[in-house]
Parts: structure tokens; C-alpha cells; sequence
């Protein structure tokens, strides 16, 4: 199964995520979106993940706050948050970790907040757990509007959603999510649906109230951009796989994946001259109802050669530090 | 000559809550679009940049004839068609197409690939048949058997390039792209761009693309116009604007999609606040409330058109 150490996890790691399986049961045949992943999420510290559509990014992050879609099962492996296995936590226990130690924020922010209700009804009722009076409530929701940065946050509290923009409606999520003062924040696509503007806006706010509130964030995105910008740590994901992890610096001047590689290449604020061909990557992703035997990245990869179509490749180490599921990376390749 | 020229465009929408507008004898209507000029020539590649509510896309509404300018000229090919009537209308159209912003949302779900690549045909009373719809789908890369498939069969690239196939159909002078590569994959999106300059390069077809991103805009067109609030705030050859430009809010822009590099964060110009509406224009020059290199002035004083040779922008202390 995992080929990573499973001991406990150690003193300054918040989440650890061992050899975790997640399949979808759909009428044509059984997903397997995600595949034996590995990641730890360090306290105080913010976690990329990055991928294209249909990579799992999203199951990923929706499996460590348990919002898996009813026909999600988790295949094997755990997610280790203290004493907690949160892949087979029940129901009720749930219920006293959300909103608590773990808040989420959507990449939609009109359709997370309720539209018939204020923004002041809202942050009130996510206090319910506070046994502290309505006004000193109302008076911890202005604070953390402040802290979001909305101008005059006391006259917000009446508005309703519909009345604030989408930057606006983005920050009452934010300053939701951190009202409940949760050890971990996992925040998919929150800057997705936003202006490009406003999307610098937000990763800014994004990573000074995370100094400021210590907490760990999982980060969710497409845009390599932000995730440079906000991240310590990432995770590169291909077909339901890690492909390569470690830190920001590590993955965007070191890649050591051909995918990293590739995805990279085809940022075009990355290329300097201008030019009328773009890189692309060729090919289209794995049916995940089938996983290849192989490397889930082979038949799209410009290196590969017969070893990748054999064996999979578990994580090997790669030259700056980070891990790479890569034949090309395996010391014993060197050394033939 | 020009293939299109736009001279001082306004559009208006009518606002909300009118009654009560009228009551307070305030304005029923706001303008969305304040005084535009641009020209694109034939063969060539104009972009329009802007956020959200800057009047991208109200401009290609007006352009192909869904909305009508309060005021200014549109000429289109020699002639005006800022008033053009239903029957000019259906001759223009065949000129000019639009690719839409959403791919499969565009494309009916009870048409066939291959119907759908020749409806344009049959509506202006040609005929679409089987090699034509092969033609087509070949322009785009599309391999032939996808004639039989339906939208919900494709992938977002394919459905972006059944989109362009449909838009040449007629043969177009000039095609109109609002956000081509908006929710595509970042390597499904040099496909689509590199198609676009390609079926150019072939066809010579005059091309507006409608985007909020820069850096696309940087690969694929030859001048490119950055929008606020309704108004060109900045105007030239795209390599000049990339390598110097002169409005904070440009400035601002290209920063805002920045290399990745974990080394160089923090190094942007990042913009507070909000983009004010069209409804509620601030004092002075649109953008001052946000700029972080404004001065008293920029409060007071609408700022002019600064043309420079060809290139102009619309900043009393540019950069």
C-alpha cells in the first residue's frame, strides 16, 4: 500500500494523510479518483495543491473536512488528525469537528452563503457552539469583518448577500471560516471565481490572516500563480496521484516530474518572449475506472520509456529535497 | 482603411429601480460604455482586456448587433452600422461571428457536432452538408467521426474548438472572441490559442478577443486596449504595453498574473478596494480611489486621451 513510513505522526504535523484510496460508484463502473496519497499538513504552515481539472484536488480537500458525495468510499488508508481517523469518522463526531477545528472555504462565494438570509444572521449562527451573549456574538462578527477588511463591516452586518460584490461575499466566507478559530482552513479554489485584481487581493488577506491566526491552510488551485505567491509547501497532482511534493521553492525552480515540468511550461505568465505557439500537453488524462499499470502520467510524457509502462512508481527523492513519482528519479536508474 | 472602426462609442443600459429613480429626478438610465475609439485591420488581432463589469463585453454586444449604441460611429468594412435595420443585419452577420464565452452552454444539446458546425450555413440558406461539416471539423483539428457525437460527449477543448468551427463557417471577416479560454486547463488553453493564430494565419480573418487575462492576450494578438469603468484607459501595440506601460491600472494588471516564483512574492502592485460601478462614477480620473500613485488632482480633474505616436492612455502622471 503506502510505500511512505506510517509511524505517528510527529509533534509540528496538524494532519497526516496515509495511503489514502477514494473511489466513486457510478452506474458505469467504479472511479478510483484518488490513489493511495500521502501528504502531511504542518502546523502553521499553508499546502498547495495544484492540478487540472479532473485530477481529484477538490475530493482530496473534500475528504479531510468529510463532504464526499454519498457515492465516495474511502478504499484504504487513513487521514490522522490527532487522535482522530477522519476517513472513518462517524457522523456525530464530525459534527463536533467542523466548524470547530476544521472550516472550509468555497470556491463559489454566492451559492455558500444563504441568499435569504443577512450576513449578520449568518455569522451569528455559526457562533451557536459560543455560550457568550448576542451582542458580544455581534461584536466578534464586525471584529472579523474588519479583519477582512471590509469598510464600515457594522452597517455589512444588514446587508444581504445578493448586496455585496463577488470580492466582498468572498471575505464574508473568509471571515466566517476563521470566526470559528479553526486549526485547519481548507480553502478550494477560493480565488477562482474572482477578477485577476481581486484574486492578488484576496491571496494578499489570505496570508497575512494566517500569520496572524496560526492556523494551517490547505490551499486548492489551478492558478500556479497564487499558489507561489501564498504556499510553503505543494502537492502536484496527475489522475487521483501525488506526483511530486515538497516545498513552493523546490517545485517551481526544481521540478523534477515531467508533468511539473510540463504544467509549468505551460503557464504563459511564465514565458518571457511573446510568441504565436504556446506549449501545450498533448494527450487527454487516464479512464479512472481502469488505471493504467504503470505510470498514470506515461502515455502523455515525453520521457518515458518501457520501464514507466510496467511498474508504478512510488515516491523517490528528488534533488532539492522533494518527492517525485518518477522512474527518472529513482537513484538505482543513476546508477545502471 | 480599416476593416472595423469604432469612433466614440456610448452605450447605456437602463438602471434598476427606475421609478423611484424617477422620483428623485435622478438619470434612468447609466452609460456602460463612455466614448470608445479603436480600429482593427483586416488580417490583424486587437485584445480587449478588462475586469468584470469594464464594458468588454457590452462592446461585442454592440458590435454584432445585439445592442444598440446611444451614440458614436461603427464602421464596418466601409460602412456605418451603428443603425443598420434586421434585414442589414442578417447580410453583416454572415460577416462577422462570435465565439461565446461558454463553450458547451452554446451549443445545443439536441444537435449533432456535425449539425451544429453547419447550422450557420443552413440559417443564411446554404447548404451544410456532410463534406462540408468534414471541412470544418478538419480547420479545427477535429477528427471526422466526432460528426455524430453531442456537446455532453466533448471535453471543454473540444467543445472551444467546435465553437471556432462554427464561427468560421461563413467565412468571416472579422471573429469575435469573448474570453476564448475562460475554464479551460492551463494545457488545454495553448490549444485553443495556438488553433485561433493558426485558422488566422490561414484565413485572414481580422480577430477581437475579449479576455480579463494578459498573458493570453500577450501570445495572441498584435494591440491590445485596457479597460475601467467603461473607458479606454490604455492603447497600443501589445509588446510596447508589456514592455512599458503607462496606467497604473495596466501596471497593476500584469502584476496581478505573476510568474510563478515563491522568491518574488510581494512584489506586485496590489490594488484596495473595488471596482466602483458604472452607476456611481467616482470624481476625477475612474481609477483614483484604487491607484496607489494617485495625487490630489487625479480627485478633481477627468483625465484626457494622451495619444503617443501609436499608442495613448488616459493618465495625467503616467508611469
Amino acid at each position: 500500500m503506502s510505500t511512505q513510513s506510517t509511524a505517528a505522526p510527529a509533534d509540528d504535523t496538524l494532519l497526516a494523510v496515509e495511503g489514502l484510496s477514494v473511489d466513486f460508484e457510478t452506474p458505469r463502473g467504479t472511479i478510483h479518483a484518488l490513489r493511495d496519497i500521502d501528504l502531511t499538513v504542518p502546523k502553521g504552515k499553508v499546502l498547495g495543491i495544484v492540478g487540472e481539472s479532473g485530477c481529484g484536488k477538490s475530493t482530496l480537500a473534500y475528504s479531510l473536512i468529510g463532504l464526499l458525495a454519498e457515492n465516495a468510499r474511502v478504499a484504504s488508508g487513513a487521514i490522522r488528525m490527532g487522535d482522530h481517523d477522519l476517513a472513518r469518522l462517524a457522523p456525530s463526531a464530525w459534527r463536533d469537528l467542523r466548524g470547530t477545528r476544521i472550516a472550509m472555504i468555497f470556491q463559489d462565494p454566492m451559492t455558500a452563503l444563504n441568499p435569504v438570509t443577512t450576513i449578520g444572521q449568518q455569522m451569528l449562527d455559526i457562533q451557536y457552539r459560543d455560550r457568550i451573549g448576542r451582542n458580544a456574538k455581534r461584536a466578534r462578527a464586525i471584529e472579523f469583518l474588519e479583519q477582512v477588511q471590509i469598510p464600515d463591516a457594522a452597517s455589512k452586518l444588514a446587508a444581504y448577500p445578493h448586496q455585496l460584490s463577488g470580492g466582498m461575499r468572498q471575505r464574508v466566507c473568509i471571515a466566517m471560516a476563521l470566526l470559528t478559530q479553526p486549526d485547519l482552513l481548507i480553502a478550494d479554489e477560493p480565488t477562482t471565481a474572482l477578477d485577476a485584481t481581486l484574486e492578488m487581493q484576496i491571496v494578499a488577506l489570505l496570508r497575512d490572516l494566517q500569520r496572524k491566526f496560526g492556523c494551517s491552510v490547505v490551499f486548492v488551485s489551478h492558478h500556479l500563480g497564487t499558489v507561489a505567491e501564498l504556499c510553503d509547501d505543494v502537492a502536484v497532482m496527475y489522475a487521483g496521484e501525488v506526483v511530486e511534493r515538497g516545498t513552493a521553492r523546490a517545485l517551481f525552480h526544481d521540478p523534477q516530474h515531467p508533468y511539473t515540468q510540463a504544467l509549468l511550461d505551460c503557464d504563459p505568465a511564465r514565458i518571457k518572449v511573446a510568441t504565436r505557439t504556446l506549449p501545450t500537453i498533448p494527450g487527454t488524462l487516464p479512464d479512472l475506472r481502469q488505471p493504467p499499470a504503470g505510470c498514470a502520467f506515461r502515455a502523455r510524457c515525453p520521457r518515458s520509456w518501457g520501464r514507466c509502462e510496467r511498474d508504478h512508481p512510488p515516491l523517490y527523492p528528488g534533488a532539492a529535497g522533494q518527492r517525485v513519482r518518477c522512474h527518472l528519479s529513482d537513484p538505482a536508474e543513476d546508477a545502471a | 482603411m480599416s476593416l472595423l472602426e469604432v469612433t466614440d462609442l456610448r452605450i447605456r443600459y437602463a438602471r434598476q429601480g427606475r421609478v423611484r429613480a424617477a422620483l428623485r429626478r435622478e438619470p434612468h438610465d447609466f452609460e456602460a460604455v463612455s466614448g470608445v475609439s479603436f480600429r482593427i485591420d483586416a488580417g490583424q488581432t486587437l485584445g480587449l482586456v478588462g475586469e468584470s463589469g469594464s464594458g468588454k463585453s457590452t462592446i461585442a454586444r454592440t458590435l454584432i448587433g445585439l445592442k444598440k449604441p446611444a451614440s458614436g460611429s461603427i464602421r464596418f468594412d466601409g460602412q456605418e452600422i451603428s443603425a443598420a435595420s434586421r434585414r442589414d443585419w442578417a447580410r453583416l452577420r454572415r460577416q462577422m461571428s462570435m465565439m461565446w464565452q461558454d463553450p458547451v452552454g452554446s451549443l445545443s444539446p439536441r444537435l449533432t457536432v456535425g449539425s451544429l458546425v453547419t447550422e450557420p450555413l443552413r440559417i443564411h440558406g446554404m447548404t451544410g452538408d456532410r463534406a462540408e461539416a468534414e471541412r470544418l471539423l478538419g480547420l479545427v483539428g477535429l477528427p471526422a467521426e466526432y460528426i455524430s457525437r453531442y456537446p455532453h460527449q466533448l471535453s471543454g477543448g473540444q467543445a472551444r474548438r467546435v465553437g471556432v468551427a462554427r464561427a468560421l463557417a461563413l467565412d468571416p471577416k472579422l471573429l469575435i472572441a469573448d474570453e476564448p479560454t475562460a475554464g479551460l486547463d492551463m494545457s488545454v488553453q495553448g490549444e485553443v490559442l495556438n488553433l485561433l493564430n493558426e485558422v488566422q494565419k490561414r484565413t485572414g480573418v481580422a480577430v477581437l478577443v475579449i479576455t480579463h487575462n494578459l498573458n493570453l492576450v500577450r501570445h495572441v494578438t498584435d494591440r491590445m486596449a485596457i479597460m475601467y469603468l467603461g473607458r479606454f484607459v490604455e492603447e497600443g501595440p501589445t509588446d510596447r504595453i508589456f514592455d512599458h506601460s503607462h496606467h497604473p491600472y495596466t501596471a497593476a494588471l500584469l502584476s496581478a498574473n505573476p510568474e510563478p516564483d515563491p522568491d518574488a512574492r510581494g512584489a506586485r502592485v496590489t490594488l484596495s478596494g473595488e471596482v466602483p460601478s458604472p452607476v456611481n462614477r467616482p470624481s476625477g480620473c475612474d481609477f483614483h480611489p484604487r491607484c496607489p500613485w494617485s495625487r490630489p488632482e487625479c480627485g478633481k480633474t477627468v483625465p484626457d486621451w494622451v495619444p503617443e505616436g501609436d499608442r495613448g492612455h488616459r493618465c495625467m502622471f503616467p508611469l
